[in-house]
Formats: structure tokens, C-alpha cells, sequence
């Protein structure tokens, strides 16, 4: 009875908050104003299907699976560092690798765009180097630029998380049964922190999917990605239906990718 | 035992973590074929000892040789040893063959020669068919077997084991024991065993090496040690014991307890200070008048096998051990006969041996 009692205000707020928003994105999704009612239609969803709407999202796809994929080369180096027992000042480094998200996200969002312009620092720097400037600004390359600087630390702490929790002991008794430093990480360090990158993977990708700052700020205007898309129909066209739509896709999307990156890691040989 | 070849040798080994020495100039030989086991307290430096063997801790000072080649710069990896661990340690995210086969795949051995070897030994440790059975699904006394095969299907030279059973309860425990000494002897491999367990010392060693605070205490068969400790640490540690100060008056000629008796051992100086040890099951009961000493039955206890009678005698308690018992109250005599004093030198520590 007092469990339930405790339990209250959370479920009120999973209502409010989570299962409400969520059922008027489906009833939008799936209806229209006609004649003053609304009615039952795919008009909405089948749209979504165009090929100019399935290249925008295709273009969100790749993006952010390339950003993921940085993330995971540089976080997991540095989720190694954090955890090696020759380092000694952990918690530095860790505060460190938060540091940045204590600015705002908008804020360091900006900071690249100055950083990066025409005339911006860097090109500065690049110039007093007498090297060529480098015009990323509003490309591809700029996007994911921005995405892996605001989610690294989505990948890089669920994986310490996990390394940290290692038992010392595996790592001894992978040596001590002949493998050499680096036949252990392959055989034993990472498959068991596959569930941190996992975690991180997921983190990483979901946000970056669905970003649409990232890339109205450093990628301009005219690089929209399904975020942008979907801002645009509720805010700019009033397709709410639309947008709902999109909302849904991409939702279903990503709980596609999640559920099967979840089970394949539950298989023999796991994920990697 | 035949002319037994040495294995492994620790000279004058220090260790040192930034806060006192963990190990005093350890000196340590094991043989071929030995079953050792490094018996102390914890903090006595015994695991520490164990560590340094299977190259997981490099020690400050002193050297380390295998087969007489001084190995005190190989990795863990390459020496010629394996160890089973307190916790166990193995790879959760493997079933229990990959665990097997782990050494032999490094060892790049065929796949069929891999297959043979981990069935042989899964069967020689009781566990056959468990060969695709998840890690987490298995007891600790199933776990503790699979660590055992992981390190023997490797066939070491040496393997170092370190506090295997203390995770056991104590019937399994039991059972492991005679398990691990019937499959050492099977293989004839070296076993360096650390335990705090001094039963478990006894039951299972050639040799125990029995240590506290970084120094060895005593090294000896486990009939040596009991019936010969060396110091008052090691009477007290292995079994129980009536330690009391005694005075050697000259060979075979030594008093305690108000009065004097005669023993086996020679070789003090006139009129030295001694320790005295006596085992609670040597003191023998006899009729008050006709005893050695005299005193009081002032507490019995059941122990299964026998009794626990704690008596007062000659201002002092004696713990004796009888499968017969006296009632609390009871006035008795007490029996001290000369193969059961144990005289020992008055010093904290006994000088280490070599050779």
C-alpha cells in the first residue's frame, strides 16, 4: 500500500509528461481536420515516405552515425586513460571531460560557429601558420564537428563507467594465462565493456539524430536534418500532422536500432 | 622423497609499498613436485609472496629465480606459472570451455587439440558437459572448479594458488582439499598454496612455510611444525596450545609451573629463560594425589570429539583436550611427560632459513 503511495506522483508525471505528449503525437500522426472533425488518415505518414523527406532523413542517419562513430574512437582511448592505473589524478580528468557540459549547449554551439568562421580564430591561426584557411563552416564536416564536441561525454563516462568496474583481477589472470597486454584488452577488457559502449552508443546517436541546433547553427540554413524538419512543421508551416508524423517515424526508428543492438549484444560473440 | 630438484627460489626478497616492509629479505626454496603452502595471518605477507611469484607485483629488492634463471624482469605472461585466484576470475562474458581454452587459444593450439584438452580436464575437475554453460549460472564450488581447470589445462610447472577455498563453505571446503591434493599428486606439478587456514595447511602440504609480518616464521613438513614450533607464534597459530615461561636448567633438564621436568631437548645455556609449549591433547589426566601437578576442573566444553576442560593448576589455566571428562570441581592431577614439552628459544622472531 505505501509502495503505491510512493509510486503516485511518479506515475501522475509519466502520465502528464510522457504517456500524454506521446499519444497526441499518435493521434496527430494518424488524424486530419476535415470538414471541422478529425478523421482517421496515413496521408501524413505515407509522406513521410517521399523521397525528398526519406533523403533528409537518410542524410540525419549517416550523420549521426558518423559523429557516433568519432565519439566511440576518441571517448574510448579516453575512457582507458581515466581508468589506467598509471594515471593517478582521475577525478581531474573526469571533471575535465564534464567541464564543457556545464557551459550552455546553445552557448558552445555559438563559440564553434565564431571559432570556425571565415575570419574566425582559427583560420587566424592557420594564416600566422601560413597554412590554407579552412572554410568547414555550414558543411557536413561542421555538423559533426559540432555534434562530436556536445556528445563526447555521452560516450566517453558510460564507458569509464564500465571499465572502472572491471575486476582487476580478470586482467591478471588474462596475462597470467599467457596474453600479452594487447590480446587482453581484445579478449577480455572490451567485450566487457561492450554494455558501457553500448550505453554510449545509444547516447550518443539518439541525440544526434534528432539534433536540430547542431545543424541550423554550424551547418546553415539549407543542411536540414529531420530535426529541422520536424521544428519546421510545427513551428514555421503549422503541419502539425506532419510533423507528428515524422516524430513518429523517427521514433520507431530508433527503438528499431535499439532493440536490436540490445538483443545482438545478448548473442554469442556480441555486437563487436 | 627422492633427491628433489629445486623449482623456484626467492633471494633475499623485500617488498615495500610506501609504508613499512611487506616482506623482510624473504628467503624461500620449493621443489619440484612440492605441495607448499604459505600459512599466516592476514598482513603476514603471504599473498604479497604469491604475487611476486606470478609476476603481478614487482618486488622492491631481491631476486626471483625459476629453474635457476633469474626471472625477475618477465611479465606475468611469459613465466612458466598459473594461478587460480581468491575470487576466481573468470570471463563472465565467456561459457566455461572458452574460459578452458583461454591459455591454449593464445597458444594458437589447433582447435581440435583444444577441444581434447578442455574436455579432459573438465572431466578430471567433475565437470563434464558443462562445456556451454554460462559462468554466472554456476555454484562457487562449480565457479571454483572452472578457475582450477582454466589454470591446469595449461599444464604449469608451477601453479599458484591463492586463498582457492576461502569462499567455500566449510563441507565443500573440505572435500576441495582432498580433491587438490589427489589431482597435485596426479599431475605432479608444483603447487604454491596461501592459506590463513591452519587445518587446511596441515591437511593439504609437503611443506609449510608459516609467516607473519613479512618473515618467515618456520618451514617444515606439517608433522615438524605441530609437533615442533619453532616460536611461541607458531605453537600458537597452529593448533592450540598451553604456552608458558620456563627456565632449562641444563640438557634435558627444565622447570616450569613451580616444579621441574625432565624433556628431550639440549643445547641451551645454563639456567636460560624459555618458552614452554604444551598441546592441550598431550597433558595427560590422572588421579589428584598421583599427578604432577594438581588443580580444579573449572569449565568443560563438548567438542565432538572431545572435551574441552579448562583446570587451574599451579596458579595458571591449562587447556586440556580427553575424550574423557571430569566435572567442573572436580579435583584432578595433571601428567606432563617428557616428548610433549616443547622448549623454545625466548626471541620474537626466528631467524629465516636457507638451505
Amino acid at each position: 500500500m505505501k509502495k503505491k503511495l510512493i509510486s503516485g506522483p511518479y506515475l501522475a508525471w509519466m502520465l502528464i509528461f510522457s504517456i500524454l505528449p506521446l499519444f497526441l503525437v499518435v493521434w496527430y500522426a494518424l488524424t486530419a481536420e476535415s470538414e471541422g472533425e478529425r478523421v482517421f488518415t496515413l496521408a501524413h505518414l505515407s509522406r513521410v515516405f517521399e523521397p525528398i523527406y526519406l533523403r533528409v532523413i537518410w542524410r540525419s542517419l549517416r550523420l549521426a552515425l558518423i559523429s557516433t562513430a568519432f565519439c566511440f574512437l576518441l571517448g574510448y582511448p579516453v575512457a582507458l586513460i581515466l581508468t589506467s592505473r598509471h594515471f593517478k589524478r582521475h577525478t581531474i580528468l573526469v571533471v575535465l571531460v564534464v567541464l564543457p557540459m556545464w557551459m550552455n549547449f546553445l552557448a558552445r554551439t555559438y563559440a564553434w560557429l565564431t571559432l570556425l568562421e571565415k575570419n574566425g580564430l582559427i583560420n587566424h591561426i592557420l594564416a600566422f601558420l601560413h597554412l590554407p584557411a579552412m572554410n568547414i563552416l555550414y558543411t557536413d564536416a561542421a555538423v559533426i564537428l559540432g555534434m562530436v564536441y556536445n556528445f563526447l561525454p555521452f560516450m566517453i563516462l558510460p564507458i569509464y563507467s564500465t571499465l572502472y568496474k572491471i575486476d582487476h583481477s580478470l586482467i591478471e589472470a588474462a596475462e597470467d594465462l599467457g596474453a600479452t597486454p594487447l590480446t587482453t584488452f581484445r579478449r577480455v577488457i572490451f567485450p566487457q565493456s561492450l554494455a558501457g559502449v553500448l550505453s554510449g552508443v545509444i547516447m550518443v546517436f539518439m541525440p544526434a539524430v534528432t539534433t536540430f541546433v547542431i545543424s541550423r547553427l554550424l551547418g546553415g540554413g539549407q543542411y536540414t536534418l529531420i530535426g529541422n524538419m520536424i521544428e519546421q512543421q510545427f513551428l514555421t508551416t503549422y503541419d502539425w500532422g506532419f510533423g507528428s508524423a515524422l516524430s513518429l517515424f523517427l521514433m520507431a526508428l530508433l527503438l528499431i536500432t535499439g532493440s536490436v543492438l540490445m538483443r545482438s549484444r545478448g548473442e554469442e560473440g556480441g555486437l563487436w | 622423497m627422492a633427491l628433489a630438484e629445486e623449482i623456484i627460489r626467492l633471494r633475499d626478497v623485500c617488498m615495500d609499498y610506501g609504508g613499512g616492509l611487506v616482506l623482510d629479505k624473504l628467503n624461500l626454496y620449493i621443489l619440484k613436485n612440492e605441495f607448499i603452502t604459505l600459512l599466516g595471518p592476514s598482513g603476514c605477507g603471504k599473498t604479497t609472496t604469491l604475487r611476486i611469484i606470478g609476476g603481478f607485483e614487482q618486488q622492491t629488492s631481491g631476486d626471483i629465480l625459476f629453474e635457476g634463471v633469474n626471472i625477475n624482469n618477465v611479465p606475468p605472461f611469459a613465466r612458466k606459472v598459473n594461478t587460480v585466484f581468491q575470487h576466481y576470475a573468470l570471463f563472465s562474458h565467456m561459457n566455461v570451455y572458452e574460459n578452458v581454452a583461454f591459455g591454449l587459444r593464445i597458444k594458437r593450439l589447433a582447435e581440435k587439440d583444444i577441444g581434447r584438452k578442455v574436455g579432459e580436464v573438465l572431466e578430471l575437475m567433475n565437470l563434464p558437459g558443462f562445456e556451454k554453460r554460462d559462468i554466472e549460472s554456476l555454484s562457487g564450488g562449480q565457479q571454483q572448479r572452472v578457475a582450477i581447470a582454466r589454470a591446469i589445462v595449461n599444464e604449469p610447472e608451477v601453479l599458484l594458488l591463492d586463498e582457492p577455498l576461502g569462499a567455500l563453505d566449510l563441507k565443500l571446503r573440505k572435500e576441495m582439499q582432498i580433491e587438490l591434493k589427489k589431482i597435485q599428486q596426479s599431475l605432479g606439478i608444483t603447487f604454491v598454496f596461501v592459506t590463513h587456514d591452519q587445518e587446511e595447511a596441515l591437511t593439504m602440504s609437503d611443506t609449510i612455510v608459516v609467516m607473519k609480518d613479512g618473515l618467515v616464521q618456520q618451514i617444515g613438513t606439517p608433522i615438524d611444525i605441530y609437533n615442533e614450533p619453532k616460536n611461541n607464534f607458531v605453537a600458537g597459530f597452529i593448533g592450540e596450545s598451553n604456552i608458558l615461561d620456563g627456565v632449562m636448567h641444563e640438557d634435558f633438564r627444565v622447570s616450569f609451573a613451580g616444579r621441574s621436568f625432565v624433556c628431550v631437548d639440549k643445547g641451551f645455556a645454563p639456567e636460560e629463560e624459555t618458552d614452554i609449549v604444551i598441546r592441550p591433547e598431550d597433558i595427560k589426566l590422572t588421579q589428584a594425589e598421583n599427578g604432577m601437578l594438581r588443580g580444579v576442573v573449572t569449565s568443560v566444553i563438548f567438542k565432538g570429539v572431545h572435551y574441552e576442560m579448562m583446570v587451574s593448576a599451579a596458579n595458571r589455566d591449562w587447556m586440556l583436550h580427553n575424550t574423557h571428562m571430569e566435572p567442573v570441581g572436580q579435583e584432578i592431577g595433571l601428567d606432563i611427560y617428557p616428548d610433549d614439552i616443547h622448549v623454545m628459544k625466548k626471541v620474537k622472531i626466528v631467524e629465516k632459513e636457507t638451505d
